[in-house]
């Protein structure tokens, strides 16, 4: 249907037309409220409207200036990483011994792995906002870090096993045969070949850890507030040019994030490419 | 030496090998369970362990038999049919001077509460007015001049219901539903009945919004599975990066855009379109728009992979066998998205189902979804019981649509396996 030779009718030409005006407009939907908040941090005026008075950092100073801000982001960030490491040794652990597991009980095993993606946020906050609160979890980092690593896991499992399948174990038999130990097959052989898909596990565990914060609402204390958290305390009081500041470095961190996940992509479909 | 192993091995060749292959097979899997029990366990902890502490939560009712311990005993043998005996108003009198003394009457008058409106009055004005035990067989006529509360069977129904351990109270009241003084199960009162309410929000509310991401997302899906791939990989850019934004910045974004001094009104007034700022947000409408564009990106990225899969030779075959355009479309394109629309639908439900953070942003008061209830019972007022049911009820609905979910994609995996 791309080439137009395949466009014969006048009605199917407007239909394809009709097509890319709707997709357009709905691209614009998805991009333009993201866009349009941007320049408004950059504002140096206090109101969130066009046209902008003038330009200015004067928010960005603000943010870098302000206490609360700065620990929101330290606190992200101590949790985001805490947690992408615990849910790399878990979920890859778990990623490994579910390719070579063959049982009746596998598909309930990886459903009950994967539950913590489709059981609603708030469900899991209250749970262990009971569950942690006695064992003096709450407002804790480690109880954070707990908390996230088992929603951020089952993204790593997922990753992880999909870069497994199809991954070519006579590779592994091949290495084990010439006389590596079955830790230096993992080391030399394996783990080169499922880095990429240990990377973007990791980038998936990292942003899901970044941008939660119903489980934070419940748990964390004030030492513990997250970037998140303290944007959702800014939005309910008044919103500021401030949070549009901190938006922007939100979406920074998600642009790169994103870029690299693609970067990834591209040189896994180039390295599928070249072996076939 | 050789020999000797030969013949051993030309003895027992057969069987041990095929036992020795099977026991090596065997320690293989009992090394694979090994490395998924460290997320068991973790998870064990860290998910089900308080998602179960939440289910027991809900029907969990062990405070008034901790703090009347004596009245529960004696009213355990009451059939509820009359006022219970003098034994029983003893029993009470004794439990209330010895909450009194340990403070702990509050417990009991919170949970109680919850049955009856007034019943924390009843027990605290009873508390202050009791000087001392009643001498032995006036028990009954003290409380009832203290107050007529006493005389009255349904009090002490009321009492004999959250006697626990368990309970049903919870879990009836998230479905507007309650036991009467004869312990049948009929309608709550209409100032309490409003889960049902809110449950059916929250599904009308999901279902809008499911339905505007189809109607958005089938023509991007669309155009992305039949561009040729580079410009497809262009275009994903603009689904997968509101995907990757955070909520939190997107329905900032949103508020921005859509409050009364906001763009979106800012530049119709300069227009000259409107006078009067429109209200776009703290409404349905601003629920709506912000929870599509959150779940938009869910809709297009399994109803593309399945766009994705169908050989436009099928279109081509259809159009030389002379159908028309719109007629191959409707009978040859569109049955085979069926699933991808299938799939993504449930999921884009399931998701919305149990939003919080962006109606809680964006909506009005009359907005507000079953999960802020959830939250608001746990943190706000602690009633942790009624908080756990509404969880419960609301878990449960979600299992059940994540399981047909998982039926639907398995049975896409299997088809498609077929096809290729």
């Amino acid at each position: 249907m791309s080439d137009n030779s395949s466009l014969r009718t006048p009605s199917q030409r407007i239909a394809w037309t009709a097509t890319i005006v709707i997709a357009t407009l709905v691209f614009i939907f998805l991009i333009a409220p993201i866009l349009a908040i941007m320049p408004l941090s950059f504002s140096s005026g206090s109101y969130l409207t066009y046209p902008l008075p003038g330009l200015s950092l004067r928010w960005y100073d603000d943010f870098i200036n302000s206490p609360r801000w700065m620990t929101s982001l330290k606190n992200s960030m101590i949790i985001g990483v805490a947690s992408t490491l615990l849910s790399m040794v878990l979920g890859t652990l778990a990623a490994l011994g579910l390719a070579q597991w063959k049982s009746r009980l596998k598909p309930l095993v990886l459903a009950f792995v994967l539950s913590p993606v489709v059981v609603p946020g708030v469900i899991t906050a209250v749970g262990l906002y009971f569950f942690f609160a006695p064992i003096g979890l709450t407002g804790s980092y480690l109880g954070l870090i707990l908390a996230h690593t088992a929603l951020a896991t089952p993204f790593v499992v997922i990753t992880v096993g999909a870069t497994l399948q199809s991954f070519d174990t006579n590779l592994a038999r091949a290495a084990a045969s010439l006389g590596a130990s079955p830790l230096d097959a993992f080391r030399r052989v394996i783990l080169p070949l499922i880095l990429p898909g240990l990377a973007s596990g990791a980038l998936f565990a990292f942003a899901t850890s970044f941008d939660e914060v119903v489980i934070v609402l419940f748990m964390a204390g004030p030492e513990q507030r997250t970037l998140p958290r303290e944007m959702f305390s800014g939005i309910r009081e008044n919103i500021s040019p401030t949070i549009t500041a901190a938006a922007v470095i939100l979406t920074t961190v998600s642009v790169i994030l994103l870029a690299t996940m693609e970067g990834l992509r591209r040189r896994n479909e180039r390295l599928k490419g070249s072996s076939a | 030496m050789t020999a000797a192993f030969l013949t051993g091995a030309d003895a027992q060749i057969e069987v041990p090998l095929k036992r020795r292959l099977r026991r090596a097979e065997r320690a293989r899997q009992l090394k694979a369970l090994a490395l998924v029990l460290p997320l068991l366990l973790f998870l064990l902890f860290t998910f089900a362990g308080p998602i179960a502490g939440m289910l027991w939560r809900s029907v969990d009712d062990r405070e008034v038999r901790q703090v009347l311990p004596q009245t529960v005993v004696a009213l355990a043998d009451w059939d509820g049919k009359d006022l219970p005996d003098e034994k029983a108003y003893a029993a009470l009198a004794s439990d209330i001077l010895a909450a009194r003394a340990s403070g702990t009457m509050a417990i009991a008058a919170k949970r109680l509460n919850y049955a009856l409106n007034g019943f924390r009055t009843i027990l605290t004005s009873t508390a202050r007015n009791l000087k001392a035990a009643p001498e032995p067989g006036t028990a009954k006529e003290t409380l009832g001049k203290i107050n007529p509360a006493w005389r009255e069977r349904t009090t002490w129904t009321t009492i004999k219901d959250a006697s626990g351990p368990v309970t049903g109270f919870y879990l009836l009241a998230a479905l507007d539903l309650t036991r009467n003084a004869d312990g049948a199960i009929v309608a709550a009162a209409p100032d309490q009945a409003i889960y049902r309410n809110v449950f059916t929000r929250t599904f009308i509310i999901s279902l809008s919004v499911t339905v505007l991401c189809l109607i958005l997302g089938f023509p991007v899906a669309y155009l992305l599975a039949t561009l040729p791939p580079g410009r497809s990989n262009l275009l994903m850019i603009f689904v997968l990066l509101p995907f990757w934004t955070s909520l939190l910045v997107r329905t900032c974004a949103w508020i921005v855009l859509l409050q009364s001094r906001g763009v979106v009104n800012d530049s119709l007034h300069w227009l000259g379109i409107i006078d009067e700022p429109l209200r776009l947000i703290y409404n349905r409408f601003g629920v709506c728009v912000a929870m599509t564009h959150v779940l938009l990106p869910f809709m297009i990225l399994p109803l593309y992979s399945s766009m994705k899969a169908i050989s436009p030779a099928y279109m081509r075959a259809a159009a030389s066998l002379g159908a028309p355009p719109l007629a191959a479309f409707l009978r040859i394109y569109l049955p085979q998205t069926l699933p991808g629309i299938g799939a993504g639908s449930l999921l884009v439900f399931i998701l919305a189902l149990g939003y919080y953070i962006t109606p809680a942003l964006v909506g009005g008061a009359a907005d507000q979804m079953i999960s802020y209830f959830i939250a608001l019972y746990t943190t706000e007022t602690a009633n942790w019981g009624l908080a756990s049911a509404l969880g419960a009820v609301l878990l449960l609905l979600t299992l059940l649509l994540a399981l047909v979910y998982g039926k639907l994609v398995q049975g896409q995996q299997v088809t498609g396996g077929m096809k290729n």
